[in-house]
């Protein structure tokens, strides 16, 4: 295994753009196509979410984005401060899975210290940075706590923070809050929007919750499955910064109402 | 008191109070039917002789263990190492583990004599015997450990460019920790049957005999009450290694393997 992930970044290309997809597909040895003919460009600072029913290759987009899995066909470019090595630069880009994915066996600093430490860098300067993630993710108290120690929303700001303590240029994250209870999950939608809106980094989330990603996106593309292709791309347009009001405003509602619309065709359409 | 402590008190009580009961009707029953203690002796006439033959039988003890002790560490630290190659390279995994299941599946008293030839140094043959028993479970145990570190934490891994060195040190090999125990565990156990199957084929090869070799000589002279005492010493002496062992395992897995957490804990 080569270290890193090999990619092709580039260290800047035209409109402000920081991914460029172009008829991307996935095929599986099965003969299954997971993805098909993606064109995707997201502009850095964009909050953009992929939306669509189970099995519309919304995961494996996303790992597509990441480099961890390789694409069938299409050109993908990426755009990073980059070392010219053709490599994704270890802590470019964040990832947060569905389930928190924490080393049991490792306290929660850690545990968010693991980027700095596969890059080989463990100095003092580090390890401020990762308490004050910690910090910024609410958990401060709880450094040496273990995993099993913690709930499940807190095992999850531990997975946020390890995402977040590279300072990532993009922020890749794969239905994080799918196992976690109503409360838990509207707190922890506020708390990314706050992360978010502070470090102005680019994030693509996978939901398929339509009312957490018209609350937390600038933009949403609508996915359908068999095979996965983006059906609509709509971009949110309310008020920034997103308070939790908002959830009751009729703007709000309204474009709950248009994705949830989009989402109805797109899966009617693979219905026939 | 609380129902946690009345549970922990039954824990001990009860198979104390079952011990006592099976002790005092063996008793009974030699002395009820006067049977002589060349076929079976009461547990008064082992202790007694387990107080007369005591001091010998535990200098015998002492060379049986430290053979188990030899031939157990060095099955964790050559089957730890075994598997750490196998999971570096599955070519070596798939041409090498069929003779690994070869070695464990042959009986070790038809191979002892055997190697006791092989091998002059007699405290070395009895360790490879003892060892070739107890290596075993530690390298399947540890192999399938070592392969079961989490997909996403090796994607993540891989992400942040991670060598296969960091992969290994940070991931697959405390990944494999609680397996690699469990293994040990198992192992601690066999190491002593290992010892004494070997030191049963040897006899008295070595200028030392350990407790084997006494068992044998006790029932080849009818003493059979220091034969039920040395019997006696080795359960004792396996029953101390795994609580040993276990006791290991819970200090090394007790902030985060579910195996360690004391019940009631969350």
């Amino acid at each position: 295994m080569a270290p890193g992930i090999s990619y092709p970044v580039e260290k800047g290309f035209g409109g402000g753009l920081i991914l460029s997809f172009r008829g991307i597909g996935r095929r599986f040895a099965s003969g299954v196509t997971a993805l098909e003919a993606i064109d995707l460009d997201i502009a850095r600072g964009e909050f953009l979410s992929l939306i669509g029913p189970s099995g519309c290759g919304k995961t494996t987009l996303l790992r597509i984005i990441a480099g961890l899995a390789e694409p069938s066909e299409g050109e993908r470019r990426l755009s990073l401060t980059t070392d010219g090595s053709g490599h994704i630069p270890s802590g470019r880009v964040g990832f947060v899975f569905q389930d928190p994915t924490l080393m049991p066996w490792s306290t929660v600093i850690d545990n968010v210290l693991l980027p700095f430490r596969l890059a080989g860098r463990v100095g003092s300067a580090e390890r401020e940075r990762v308490r004050e993630e910690i910090r910024a993710v609410g958990l401060d108290g709880f450094e040496g706590a273990y995993p099993r120690q913690l709930s499940g929303g807190m095992r999850m700001r531990v997975s946020i923070a390890r995402a977040l303590v590279t300072d990532p240029d993009l922020l890749l994250l794969d239905e994080p809050f799918a196992a976690l209870d109503e409360i838990t999950r509207i707190a922890l939608n506020d708390d990314l929007l706050r992360l978010w809106e502070k470090r102005r980094a680019t994030v693509v989330f996978v939901t398929h919750s339509v009312y957490e990603s018209v609350y937390l996106s600038t933009r949403i593309a609508v996915m359908t499955a068999r095979p996965g292709r983006i059906a609509a791309d709509l971009s949110v347009e309310l008020p920034q910064p997103r308070e939790r009001t908002l959830r009751m405003s009729p703007s709000y509602a309204a474009i709950c109402a248009r994705v949830s619309n989009a989402l109805e065709v797109a899966m009617a359409r693979q219905s026939q | 008191m609380s129902p946690r402590r009345i549970s922990r008190l039954w824990r001990i009580a009860a198979p104390l109070a079952v011990g006592a009961f099976f002790l005092a009707v063996w008793e009974v029953a030699v002395w009820a039917e006067n049977i002589p203690p060349y076929i079976l002796p009461g547990p008064l006439a082992i202790v007694g002789s387990l107080w007369t033959d005591g001091p010998s039988l535990l200098g015998a003890l002492l060379v049986t263990l430290r053979v188990t002790l030899a031939a157990l560490a060095a099955a964790a630290v050559l089957g730890g190492a075994i598997a750490v190659v196998f999971s570096v390279s599955r070519i070596l995994e798939l041409s090498l583990f069929p003779y690994a299941v070869i070695l464990q599946v042959t009986p070790i008293v038809a191979i002892a004599p055997l190697i006791i030839i092989w091998v002059r140094e007699p405290f070395l043959a009895l360790l490879v015997c003892a060892w070739i028993v107890a290596f075993f479970p530690i390298v399947a145990n540890t192999t399938v450990g070592l392969n079961s570190a989490d997909r996403n934490l090796l994607a993540l891994f891989q992400l942040y460019g991670a060598s296969p060195f960091q992969v290994l040190r940070y991931l697959k090999l405390p990944t494999a920790l609680p397996y690699f125990l469990a293994g040990l565990r198992i192992s601690g156990g066999l190491a002593l049957i290992g010892a004494v199957v070997a030191e049963f084929v040897a006899g008295t090869g070595g200028a030392e005999t350990g407790l084997a070799f006494r068992i044998l000589e006790a029932g080849y002279r009818l003493a059979i009450p220091r034969l039920f005492a040395a019997l006696f010493l080795l359960s004792l002496t396996g029953i101390v290694i795994y609580l040993v062992l276990d006791g290991l395992s819970r200090v090394l897995l007790r902030h985060w393997h579910e195996s360690a957490l004391e019940e009631g804990e969350e």
